[in-house]
């Protein structure tokens, strides 16, 4: 869904693993939609670890422990690997993510966060590390993400760190605006491409 | 100034640089299937457009569809909309659509090179990781999710920033019973599943030029388990033998120009790759995975690593997997019993891969205790293993073939491993529940998959050739 990006200030929610595929963020069977209600994905956003095969709620699973809240996934590194499927970006800011923060993210998931308004947040190993013993020191801490600075707070230690994202992007994203707004503008450089190329 | 490959086709296909910002790179080829472009034909609806250039799209269903019956309706009614989708999309826009039950149809990055479609020099995409496939015909080939596919459908355009090059040369020979499949798994294990994150990966080398077209379009299927942005092989006699007289490839005249172009796609001698990676294929064995990432690979007859120097995090993920596998570290795979064994998906479902699988399992029986599922990636490859008689082969040692599609690759059809149950799966996941809740994969090659199938257990290849 389209919406502007400025600065986000939440706590957040810890998931410690590494290498989180896009199989696990939505499993394939929920990829059966044909419409982008994002809210069915939200619902859906890592079934398999959320609930147990026989479909009770997974108590030990990070979603469901009301001591974390808040809209800032923080997750180890190598996040998102695996399948394309957008839908995993659907799920995450169906569940009402805007930032997910890690020292890595797979390429193709990151696209799709940017494409989504959710604002993937690289931050070095050192500055992660660190994150999650201030969540699990106080899950009330609150993280601050200011998107125009391109800046990541820890409010808990004070410290901060700049984040890398395209000028065009920023742009975007600060503007609720998309890449297809902008290609369709072009449409008089590609016809004049392919005339260049016969 | 020396370019490499990947250079040459980007450059060639550059609309305009976005000031501070993502290259306007033109697409020659959009291929749909039904999971991932719902959402984008109705984005284009609401947005009132037209696709730009219809006649560059491809569009074939074969996620959803079932490896039986495929004259039927799908019996689940939530695939058969999805399907259905497709068909009724591909109609209004104007698009080319193989559907079920049509000759054409198939997995769609085994159809697009069997077809001539798939051609060197092109820039291809699609709302699907393993679009890295076609690299191997030495395109620029890979996956995007569905705000992506919208946009090119929108204006035959993508938006992408351009990634660092990487070239991975693999010397020397593959030894006995060591196909692409474990080359591929063996980069894996070395490089991890993000080693290639921000590259485009060419493959060198005298092992990869070694490789017939179907091992090359396995080897490029995998590009994306290391995390690179596609995978890519320089054309050349192997590649234009296998396109000629395709289809869709170009005739007469038009072959005799392409094919000038097409001699001139390799890196220059004096190229400079972002990344120089090197290995031997001597140290490359059959490979076979046992945690829950494709980067979790060794040696079939090796063990399974302990979490010696592990960190705290890596240790967390291990532990976990190793759990959801069932398996201890420190302990070695072979002998182990194997429910399931499945031959097939975009990774291994090409001709070759059933000539592998029917070596080794020709004049044996299978096993009792294994279910098999032999998918062949398009009724093309069902229509050559008839021809090659490899059909009798596999009948007479108990193997059954199905209809063709991705199977139990990601078990959206009813082709599911049940929880708990160990499939040997020539598919590239093993992510936990991949080929449904709780199963457990085990990566190999169509040679380790046909041996499994055989002895029932996890077993070494080159013992039964």
């Amino acid at each position: 869904m389209k919406q502007k990006f400025n600065i986000i200030t939440s706590t957040c929610i810890p998931l410690p693993l590494e290498n989180v595929d896009t199989d696990q963020i939505i499993p394939a069977r929920f990829l059966k939609a044909t419409t982008r209600e994002e809210k069915f994905f939200g619902d859906n956003l890592f079934r398999d670890w959320r609930y147990n095969p026989d479909g009770s709620l997974n108590k030990d699973f990070v979603l469901n422990d009301p001591t974390y809240s808040g809209q800032i996934l923080v997750a180890g590194k190598n996040f998102g690997s695996g399948s394309s499927r957008e839908h995993a970006a659907w799920a995450i800011a169906g569940y009402g993510f805007r930032v997910v923060v890690s020292s890595f993210f797979a390429d193709i998931h990151k696209n799709n966060e940017l494409n989504n308004f959710v604002l993937p947040v690289v931050v070095s190993e050192g500055f992660l590390k660190e994150l999650f013993d201030s969540i699990y020191a106080n899950p009330k801490m609150e993280v601050e993400v200011n998107l125009p600075e391109q800046t990541i707070t820890n409010k808990a230690t004070g410290k901060s760190e700049k984040f890398e994202i395209n000028a065009y992007k920023k742009h975007c994203l600060m503007n609720g605006l998309d890449d297809i707004d902008f290609l369709v503008e072009n449409k008089d450089k590609i016809e004049a491409f392919e005339a260049s190329r016969k | 100034m020396a370019n490499t490959l990947f250079d040459k086709i980007w450059d060639a296909h550059v609309v305009q640089k976005v000031e501070d910002g993502p290259t306007q790179l033109y697409i020659d080829r959009l291929y749909c299937h039904e999971v991932t472009s719902p959402q984008a034909f109705a984005g284009m609806r609401a947005r009132g457009l037209k696709c730009f250039r219809p006649e560059r799209i491809f569009c074939m269903p074969d996620h959803n569809t079932p490896t039986h019956d495929q004259d039927k309706p799908i019996e689940d009614p939530v695939s058969k909309t999805q399907v259905d989708t497709l068909a009724k999309n591909a109609a209004d826009f104007g698009l080319t659509h193989f559907g079920m039950m049509n000759k054409k149809n198939g997995i769609i990055h085994v159809v697009g090179p069997e077809r001539g479609l798939t051609l060197p020099g092109m820039t291809i995409v699609c709302g699907d990781s393993h679009t890295s496939t076609h690299g191997a015909m030495g395109a620029v080939a890979f996956g995007i999710g569905t705000s992506e596919v919208e946009m090119v459908m929108a204006s035959q355009c993508i938006l992408q920033a351009r990634p660092k090059t990487m070239r991975i040369t693999i010397d020397g020979k593959l030894g006995k019973g060591v196909t692409a499949k474990d080359v591929a798994l063996y980069m894996m294990s070395k490089m991890t599943t993000s080693g290639a994150t921000g590259y485009f990966v060419e493959y060198a080398g005298e092992a990869v030029r070694s490789l017939t077209m179907e091992g090359r379009l396995t080897l490029c299927n995998l590009s994306i388990e290391m995390g690179a942005r596609g995978g890519m092989i320089a054309p050349d006699e192997v590649t234009f033998e296998y396109i000629k007289g395709r289809e869709y490839a170009p005739k007469g005249e038009e072959w005799d120009k392409a094919l000038a172009y097409w001699k001139t796609l390799k890196s220059d001698d004096d190229a400079v790759f972002d990344k120089e990676v090197r290995y031997d294929a001597a140290d490359i064995q059959p490979m076979i995975t046992y945690g829950t990432n494709p980067g979790m690979g060794m040696g079939i007859t090796s063990n399974i690593p302990t979490t010696e120097g592990m960190s705290d995090v890596e240790k967390g993920s291990f532990e976990k997997s190793m759990h959801y596998m069932g398996f201890q570290a420190g302990e070695s795979l072979l002998g182990k019993k194997v429910d399931y064994v499945f031959l097939g998906a975009c990774t291994n479902g090409r001709i070759e891969d059933f000539r592998a699988f029917a070596s080794l399992v020709k004049g044996r029986k299978k096993a009792d205790n294994i279910i098999a599922w032999l998918v062949p990636g398009s009724w093309m490859v069902d229509e050559q293993i008839r021809q090659e008689g490899l059909d009798k082969i596999l009948e007479e040692a108990g193997f059954e073939i199905r209809q063709p599609g991705c199977s139990a690759c990601l078990a959206m059809n009813d082709d599911k491993i049940p929880a708990g149950k160990y499939a040997v799966s020539t598919s590239n996941r093993n992510f936990e529940g991949r080929q449904g809740p709780g199963s457990r994969t085990l990566l190999a090659s169509p040679l380790t998959a046909a041996a499994a199938a055989v002895t029932g257990v996890i077993t070494d290849p080159r013992t039964l050739m």
